[in-house]
């Protein structure tokens, strides 16, 4: 049973999201805290190193933590607040359960833990171990990460976990595992401040990245030219030597083209493409017809400017190529990112100072979080669940039979369509809120509604977990100690500044406790984080992400280790690939044919303007923890359609008029923003709101073969203005998700 | 005021093109005991239908301070560091006087309190040897605080300029607006 116990204006009343502010004059002990804790921001990829001020066991505010190299104080409007969780009214501070026609009403653990293990056995007895399924996230820290991954295999026994990371930047991973045989940015940040030209593609850096936009700066302080490629002209784009407006889902034509030019005027590097790297010929012959004017046919760029990136990039001596979610949300994101990774193979600018290439990992833990086992086909050390001596290897580390261990399981969007066929009858989340962040979310509902049992582990009610039979109060981030490995793939340290309020109890021990009940008790007896942390590096040792020379000690006296560190007196890799020795079974780089695609769905006489969905700097994902923080709640209190004068003209479409925006999905009304800084053929709107403002319920469902990532970034839509004008925006409900 | 470790060879810097208006700054001003949650720097879109630049505003603490000049009550001083300090509590009368003196547009008069206030420069935290907090957490550094050494070491393509021309009035300040190379004033029509 999980559809909603009551209305959803009696849950929101009762559970939030509420905006939390901080008092006038700070909370209590903010002036005079017991202890200030050097911990990382709970947000985005970079992890910026900000100490917490701790009176009395609650946050009372922050400090900037002026030591931490990479961000040195610096913080995004969401570092500043991010303390704003704790101290907050909605907080889940004890097990709760579903009432038909009541709502949630509180539990004693033993009762909540009980029934959940009752149901895992009963739903497992009559359908089958896999019809259990997990999903989880990567705001999770490494040792959080590394156990459910190792929980779901040995103590639910189910083939089916996956987490949202799948909604991240697993088309990258995909794209460096079949190009290097490793999936890791290549280059510490500080390899770009000395790079001559920098592309950033599909990465609304200013937004999601901010305290990256520096290094960016820094760079272009020294002489770089910054060429950045996205169909808006966002922050970062604003100031770009060059602004590549590239149309939705065209992004694999662009730098086709862009090495077909380098090929044509023999910018390559010809010496690193003969003795390190394979595929060449193959990756040149697929784009042998990507001249110049079916290029700016395909992109909407104007040939010109094409030819000025290719320029840019041919002539240089040292560059950088940075990506994210804009060109891996496709139902060809890997193709996206081989196209990427050609033209740097293509020029050899990699393994040396200030030459680089990497995505931008979005979540917390997103690199760390993807590297040690919650992916439905992988193991720690970044094994494949697939390979019978990587599964060996684990099986021994965690002191099961090979033969016990399930294998490859569905990822999170193909999870939530077999529940909705009926095959996955039960469900246990954490750290994921799947009814805002998936595409085509009115199917996620529907799914949602099968299940016989549903229990979420989470610290607040979030929209997915409204749907839940029972509600496991869980932790903070500043709740528990561990390690998160940032976007540049340096492993730091997660302090925790203060212990769960009331009954509210830490995620480790809660998976720990569930583990014990479901006969697994001894397989997870440990002590502390360090000691989840240790057995994770004996696991990930030998596998291509190696962390078992890395300590707790080493990463607070080094302020981070970068993995690869195989033994404890390695120093680290900040920069990889200085030996030219790739991890692919024939040792070289790969160049990859990326022929040209479509995207799954393309604009038509009935859906007749592209839809994008991408993120603005205020809120973060699903904005469980950010819809909650009042000043950032303000900030950008609802979701705008971007929408150019032009189109808007065409349509009769007047500022902050309501649009009714359809899709083959599904449909809602959102305020116009008429703004020159997008495309004349595309519509914007962030995602990061559920309910009748969600993005999420036009998107298409459709995903990358290989790295089963959903096309977010590219849909067709019309717009039907409603001649009717929003109110103010500061009125709008929209952070409640009705 | 006590003073133990304010540096003068520190000053303040702003590159409104590096501004990607993310609010950060705002939000840290607010987090100062003093300013009751709210912020003393002010960010706003130029032009959000034509373009996504934003403009940064903190006090510019000028030489002769326009505020300070047109104030009855003598609510504002500038010390021997050359910071303009908010309005004295007690002497302010809330007339609004600064706020329509001032060029820049900085001064604020917080109706709830009647009370004019504006940027210290983060007193308490530069006269402890700290950055203020705008410039600690700017991701960008669209605002640093530094020295005019560092800055043109770090930032060889623009020139710090503390003079602005209204008109026939020439302001100079404290704080430095990063402009074009070899740029010697900012003109204002």
């Amino acid at each position: 049973m999980a559809k909603l116990p009551v209305s959803v204006d009696k849950l929101i009343q009762d559970f939030g999201p509420h905006k939390n502010y901080t008092p006038k004059d700070g909370f209590e002990g903010t002036h005079e805290p017991d202890k200030l804790v050097k911990t990382h921001c709970c947000f985005c990829g970079m992890q910026c190193g900000i100490q917490l001020k701790v009176k009395d066991n609650t946050i009372a505010g922050f400090e900037p933590w002026m030591e931490f190299p990479f961000n040195e104080g610096r913080l995004c409007p969401k570092g500043v607040q991010r303390y704003l969780q704790n101290n907050h009214p909605d907080r889940i501070m004890e097990p709760l359960q579903r009432v038909e026609g009541k709502g949630f009403e509180p539990i004693d653990w033993d009762t909540a833990m009980g029934r959940t293990v009752d149901e895992i056995k009963r739903i497992q007895g009559k359908y089958g171990n896999d019809a259990f399924a997990m999903l989880s996230g990567v705001s999770l820290t490494n040792e959080k990460s590394y156990m459910i991954g190792k929980f779901a295999r040995v103590a639910l026994k189910t083939a089916n976990l996956d987490y949202n990371g799948r909604l991240c930047m697993v088309s990258a991973g995909a794209g460096n595992k079949k190009a290097f045989g490793l999936d890791r940015i290549s280059n510490s940040w500080a390899d770009l401040k000395h790079a001559e030209v920098i592309i950033i593609a599909g990465t609304n850096v200013s937004e999601t990245f901010p305290t990256l936009t520096h290094y960016i700066w820094q760079a272009r302080d020294n002489g770089a030219k910054l060429i950045v490629v996205d169909p808006r002209v966002t922050p970062i784009a604003r100031t770009a030597d060059l602004h590549l407006p590239v149309k939705p889902g065209t992004d694999s034509a662009l730098f086709g083209a862009i090495l077909k030019i380098l090929v044509d005027n023999d910018w390559l590097d010809h010496d690193f493409i003969e003795n390190h790297t394979s595929g060449f010929d193959q990756a040149i012959d697929a784009v042998k017809d990507f001249d110049l004017d079916w290029a700016e046919a395909k992109t909407g760029v104007p040939q010109e400017k094409i030819m000025q990136a290719a320029t840019m990039w041919g002539k240089a001596k040292t560059s950088f190529l940075l990506h994210a979610r804009g060109i891996e949300h496709h139902t060809k994101g890997v193709d996206n990112v081989l196209s990427c990774i050609n033209i740097v193979l293509a020029t050899g600018r990699i393994g040396k100072p200030y030459c680089g290439y990497g995505t931008i990992t979005g979540q917390g833990n997103g690199q760390g979080g993807r590297e040690h086992g919650h992916k439905c086909d992988q193991l720690p050390g970044n094994r494949d669940i697939t390979n019978p001596e990587h599964r060996k290897y684990i099986a021994d580390v965690w002191g099961i039979e090979e033969s016990e261990m399930p294998g490859k399981g569905l990822s999170a969007y193909e999870l939530v369509e077999a529940i909705h066929r009926g095959e996955v009858k039960g469900l246990i989340t954490i750290c994921f809120n799947p009814l805002v962040s998936l595409p085509n979310n009115n199917f996620v509902r529907e799914a949602l509604e099968k299940l016989e049992y549903f229990v979420a582990i989470d610290f607040f009610l979030n929209e997915t977990a409204r749907h839940a039979d029972v509600i496991l109060a869980s932790s903070l981030h500043e709740e528990e100690e561990g390690t998160v490995t940032t976007a540049e793939g340096r492993v730091v340290k997660i302090n925790a500044a203060i212990t769960p309020p009331n009954n509210a109890r830490r995620d480790g021990e809660i998976i720990m406790d569930l583990a014990k009940r479901l006969g697994a008790g001894d397989k997870f007896n440990y002590e502390n984080s360090e000691a989840i942390f240790n057995e994770l590096r004996v696991a990930s040792k030998g596998g291509t992400a190696d962390y078992f020379g890395i300590t707790y000690e080493k990463i607070e006296k080094n302020m981070g280790v970068f993995w690869p560190c195989p033994s404890e007196d390695h120093p680290g890799t900040p920069r990889l690939w200085e030996d030219k020795k790739f991890r692919t079974p024939d040792g070289k780089a790969h160049f990859n044919p990326v022929p040209w695609k479509e995207s799954s769905e393309v604009v038509d006489k009935e859906y007749p303007v592209v839809l994008t969905t991408g993120r603005v700097v205020s809120q973060y994902l699903s904005g469980t923890q950010t819809r909650r923080i009042g000043k950032l709640v303000d900030q950008y209190p609802e979701p705008l359609l971007e929408i150019h004068p032009k189109l808007a003209y065409h349509y009769g479409i007047k500022e902050r008029e309501l649009v009714k925006v359809v899709t083959r999905r599904g449909e809602a009304e959102f305020p116009a923003q008429l703004v020159e800084t997008i495309r004349e053929d595309t519509v914007f709107i962030p995602y990061h709101w559920g309910g009748k403002q969600s993005a999420n319920q036009l998107t298409i469902g459709t995903l990358d073969p290989i790295s089963k990532i959903p096309e977010f970034k590219v849909c067709a839509c019309k717009l039907v203005p409603t001649k009717k004008w929003a109110g103010p925006a500061n009125e709008s409900p929209a952070y409640q998700s009705f | 005021m006590p003073n133990t470790k304010y540096d003068q060879q520190m000053e303040f810097f702003v590159d409104m093109q590096r501004c990607i208006g993310c609010h950060a700054c705002e939000m840290a001003c607010a987090e100062c005991e003093t300013n009751g949650q709210e912020s003393m720097i002010h960010i706003h879109y130029v032009d959000r239908a034509s373009t996504v630049q934003t403009t940064v505003q903190v006090c510019m603490h000028c030489e002769d301070p326009a505020c300070a000049n047109v104030c009855p009550a003598d609510a504002i001083t500038k010390d021997e560091f050359g910071v303009v300090h908010t309005a004295n509590s007690s002497r302010c009368i809330g007339c609004s006087n600064c706020v329509l003196a001032c060029p820049f547009g900085v001064p604020q008069k917080q109706e709830q309190a009647e009370l004019m206030m504006k940027c210290n420069m983060c007193y308490d935290r530069t006269s402890a040897g700290k950055k203020p907090m705008c410039a600690t957490v700017c991701p960008s550094q669209a605002l640093f605080y530094g020295t005019r050494e560092e800055i043109q070491k770090m930032r060889p393509n623009s020139t710090p300029v503390k003079k602005f021309v209204f008109g026939q009035q020439e302001v100079n300040t404290k704080v430095n607006i990063m402009m074009p190379k070899g740029s010697t004033e900012l003109k204002i029509h």
